[in-house]
């Protein structure tokens, strides 16, 4: 598909020299959507918006923030209060943490359940766990930057874990601190990264939806597109739809922002830094929950980070380990109510995650995680193999044009 | 109509996920349960009552400020929209009421001045080892944001303040401190700082102990949150803005794909 | 029946003009929606309370004698104060207007004729210039020089030699007693 019929002159004299209008045309006006996408499609720009906000709202903070042990925390302090509408910055960057990765953990088990990780789209799903790892790495950084209690205990535990690798390991860990505790220079070095990062995202974010639009779009059935009558073009109809998803999600978000906008917070982080006392609970934020409780469930603690890596690496191999032709759920009767186990299965490791590992919590966090590597390892491959699947639709548009039948 | 709901119904689970999940509620383990009281800031048309804050800011100032610094706040804040409501010259007297370092002068030393409204809270003692050392070693903690920093915020202060009670009879007291039913540990260096009478209210409000607690527990979570009156105001106009919006959006999603249904 | 269409944009029929006004609405409170939404932004970079609670100080006189010139930070600027004597004020008030190339009479410039308060930023490219102290260069009038390009200001602080369009500021002040000023 080429250049629109009624191109103004000034923008075919740019066009001809750089095609963003013709890529613009070809990927989001008249990209071949199919024409049966539910709303679990919306996460995918909804990630792709917060990422925006998320920019947009660090920079503006970024004006005010001072990167030193002594200065941070009163920086943003200074944020809150003083600077104006810094507040409103400020919750909106901490709250849209939690919503991007709550978007991109929909969009993630969306792909589960759908098959959308299966053949041709095995690079679309690595590159969107590369983004999830460059999330994780960015947000566990930024959480250091207001030099709070959790801020620095978080960023003392997780940074000692690389003490668990043999012979390098606490050469490593001083190399992260560049120094013999987290300190100045920690910081100093993860507002440097923090910055950096989310416009590695953006890169990879793009990468990952050329990908998307050279295999397309995966769809609910599952099943392949056949031929135009199963797709409409992007523009107008889920560009109208993203929008009103927008609309909602921006209403949750929020909500949250200003009323509640400490509920996915700890309160110790109020607390500023300090080196020489120990919070009783240290926790990470929600979304570390999962791993965190996995890395508590080995006793051993080179293993134990061995398993918390482990838990994301097994994910890039999920498009062989699901060894089913079949790709949505809507036609595997019983992987589906094995997609629901592993959902609730994340959920309990975040509940054993906000815990301390005693009493019933320990048992609870080894169980959830031997499942957890069950689901990939054991249960996948060979339920792809011994699943009766229902039969499949014909095509995209056949119950559509059936429905319609039935109509008139 | 369907989808509608199930996104409805999807959020309210996240909603009750997230309260369920969030670290602040999660654990039980985290002491008693806290009475909890109302208070004039919650919900969605919630905001401080400045007469609460004024009377909050004598109890601050008359019993707290001995031990307690509050260094986040500066003497303005006082007369700033949505806080106690002070005049721009009742300030400036409040202020000069305290000393503080300046300097060093042409000469290079150092000297002391009267405090300006622009001038942070002055502080109780000079640095953490002076505290302690009037303290029996206990660190009294700035007050600033001390209604953010504990679970059940306003709740655990007033809980707190209210929990001096008598020790049940087989535990040990340690010396210089004292048992209370709330701060982790049930045993709390701080002598009861709040009792009936304990300040005789400018606006002649009768100074029970829940009164009292009531108002620097007030005062307190305006000096952790002073936007709060702002954000919850402009809070209803976005939500109500976005609600409007994304029926618009609805309607024209509706109208554009009758064209393929 | 339901055949997958191209929406063209001219669709004839009662639909047509019910779905531009629906999508003309739309856009409106989208388009003001979001420039509401970036307001906080740009807000933000204007200066914050702590900046503008900074923005005056108050000097005390007294020290400065008959003949001395101080200098005060405000707003980041320097400031001069200068207590004048009885043949700068002279020579200030007699300088005919239409000498000057910014016309101001000293009652202007000056609360009360013995302390004059300038910004002590030149108006041709924003050097400092010298004359606050005794051993400075005072210029060809008695006042400041500025000596990247040879701007001259007389006792009045009034460009009169040079290449300063202006003359010397005078920011805004206020006499709190005889003997103390508030700037800004």
């Amino acid at each position: 598909m080429s250049a629109p019929a009624n191109q103004n002159k000034i923008i075919k004299w740019v066009d001809d020299r750089l095609p963003i209008f013709t890529l613009m045309q070809h990927s989001a006006i008249e990209y071949p959507t199919p024409r049966n996408l539910n709303y679990w499609w919306n996460f995918g720009s909804l990630a792709g918006f917060m990422l925006v906000v998320m920019i947009l709202s660090g920079i503006f903070l970024a004006m005010s923030y001072t990167a030193h042990v002594d200065y941070a925390f009163d920086s943003v302090e200074r944020i809150m209060r003083d600077v104006n509408y810094g507040w409103l910055l400020r919750y909106l960057h901490m709250n849209g943490a939690s919503m991007f990765f709550l978007t991109v953990l929909i969009h993630i088990f969306r792909g589960m359940y759908y098959g959308s990780f299966k053949a041709p789209r095995e690079v679309l799903w690595w590159l969107g766990i590369l983004l999830y790892l460059a999330m994780m790495a960015t947000a566990f950084m930024g959480y250091v930057l207001p030099w709070g209690q959790m801020s620095f205990w978080g960023a003392t535990v997780i940074t000692n874990l690389f003490s668990a690798i043999p012979v390098v390991g606490s050469s490593i860990v001083t190399w992260l601190w560049g120094g013999f505790s987290v300190g100045n220079p920690t910081l100093n070095r993860f507002f440097a990264f923090h910055y950096l990062l989310p416009f590695v995202i953006f890169a990879i974010m793009f990468l990952h939806v050329w990908a998307l639009h050279t295999v397309k779009s995966n769809n609910p059935l599952g099943i392949d597109v056949k031929g135009p009558q199963d797709t409409i073009p992007f523009h107008p109809y889920y560009t109208i739809k993203d929008l009103y998803g927008i609309g909602l999600f921006l209403m949750v978000y929020l909500f949250f922002v200003f009323y509640y906008p400490n509920l996915f917070g700890e309160p110790d982080n109020y607390i500023p830094a300090n080196p020489m006392v120990t919070p009783p609970h240290i926790v990470p934020e929600w979304y570390f929950l999962p791993f965190y409780a996995i890395l508590r469930a080995v006793p051993n603690k080179l293993l134990g980070v061995v398993m918390m890596f482990s838990a994301i690496i097994v994910l890039f191999f999920l498009p062989w380990l699901d060894t089913s032709r079949v790709r949505s759920a809507r036609f595997r009767p019983i992987y589906k109510q094995f997609f629901w186990i592993f959902l609730a299965d994340c959920i309990v490791l975040g509940v054993v995650g906000a815990n301390p590992p005693e009493g019933i919590y320990v048992l609870m966090g080894q169980i959830a995680t031997f499942w957890y590597f069950f689901h990939f390892l054991v249960l996948l491959p060979v339920l792809g193999k011994v699943e009766k699947t229902r039969p499949l639709p014909d095509s995209i548009s056949t119950p559509v044009i059936k429905k319609s039948m039935e109509k008139a | 109509m369907r989808r509608i709901t199930v996104t409805i119904v999807a959020a309210a689970a996240l909603a009750a996920a997230t309260l369920g999940l969030s670290p602040s509620s999660a654990s039980a383990h985290e002491g008693p349960a806290l009475e909890k009281q109302s208070w004039s800031w919650q919900g969605f048309f919630g905001g401080y009552d400045p007469a609460a804050l004024k009377r909050g800011f004598q109890v601050y100032r008359e019993v707290c400020s001995n031990c307690h610094s509050l260094r986040l706040l500066y003497y303005r804040n006082l007369s700033d929209p949505g806080g106690p409501g002070f005049s721009v010259e009742e300030v400036k007297k409040i202020a000069a009421e305290k000393e503080v370092r300046d300097g060093p002068n042409d000469a290079g030393d150092m000297f002391t001045r009267f405090a300006r409204p622009s001038d942070h809270f002055a502080k109780p003692f000079a640095n953490d080892n002076a505290a302690r050392t009037a303290n029996n070693g206990a660190l009294p903690p700035d007050l600033s944001l001390i209604i953010k920093a504990r679970n059940g915020g306003p709740d655990y202060v007033y809980n707190l303040l209210m929990g001096y009670k008598e020790a049940p009879p087989k535990m040990v007291i340690n010396p210089g401190m004292q048992y209370n039913t709330v701060f982790p540990g049930n045993q709390i260096g701080m002598p009861p700082p709040v009792s009936e009478g304990i300040v005789t209210y400018a606006d002649g409000t009768k100074a029970t102990q829940e009164q009292v607690a009531k108002d620097i527990v007030s005062f307190l979570n305006w000096a952790a949150e002073p936007e709060l009156v702002a954000r919850h105001t402009l809070g209803l106009k976005v939500l109500g803005f976005l609600f409007v919006l994304t029926i618009l959006f609805y309607a024209l999603k509706i109208q554009i794909w009758k064209r393929v249904h | 029946m339901a055949h997958p269409t191209t929406p063209s944009p001219g669709v004839p029929g009662e639909d047509a003009t019910r779905r531009n006004f629906l999508l003309y609405a739309t856009s409106a409170v989208a388009v003001s929606g979001t420039a509401l939404a970036l307001w906080p932004f740009i807000h933000s970079m204007n200066p914050a309370a702590d900046v503008l609670a900074l923005s005056s100080s108050e000097v005390d006189l007294k020290p400065i004698a008959v003949g001395q010139s101080i200098t005060v930070t405000w707003r980041g600027k320097p400031v001069f104060i200068r207590h004048r004597t009885p043949e700068e004020i002279k020579a200030a008030e007699s300088v005919q207007l239409f000498d000057l190339r910014d016309p101001q009479p000293d009652s202007q410039r000056a609360k009360k004729p013995e302390w004059l308060v300038l910004v002590g930023v030149c108006t041709h490219l924003g050097c400092i210039p010298l004359g606050q102290k005794s051993s400075d260069p005072r210029g060809d009038f008695g006042g400041w020089f500025c000596p990247c390009h040879g701007s001259h200001y007389d006792t009045s602080g009034r460009i009169r030699k040079g290449p300063a369009p202006a003359n010397l500021a005078v920011p805004d002040y206020t006499f709190l007693t005889d003997t103390t000023i508030r700037i800004g």
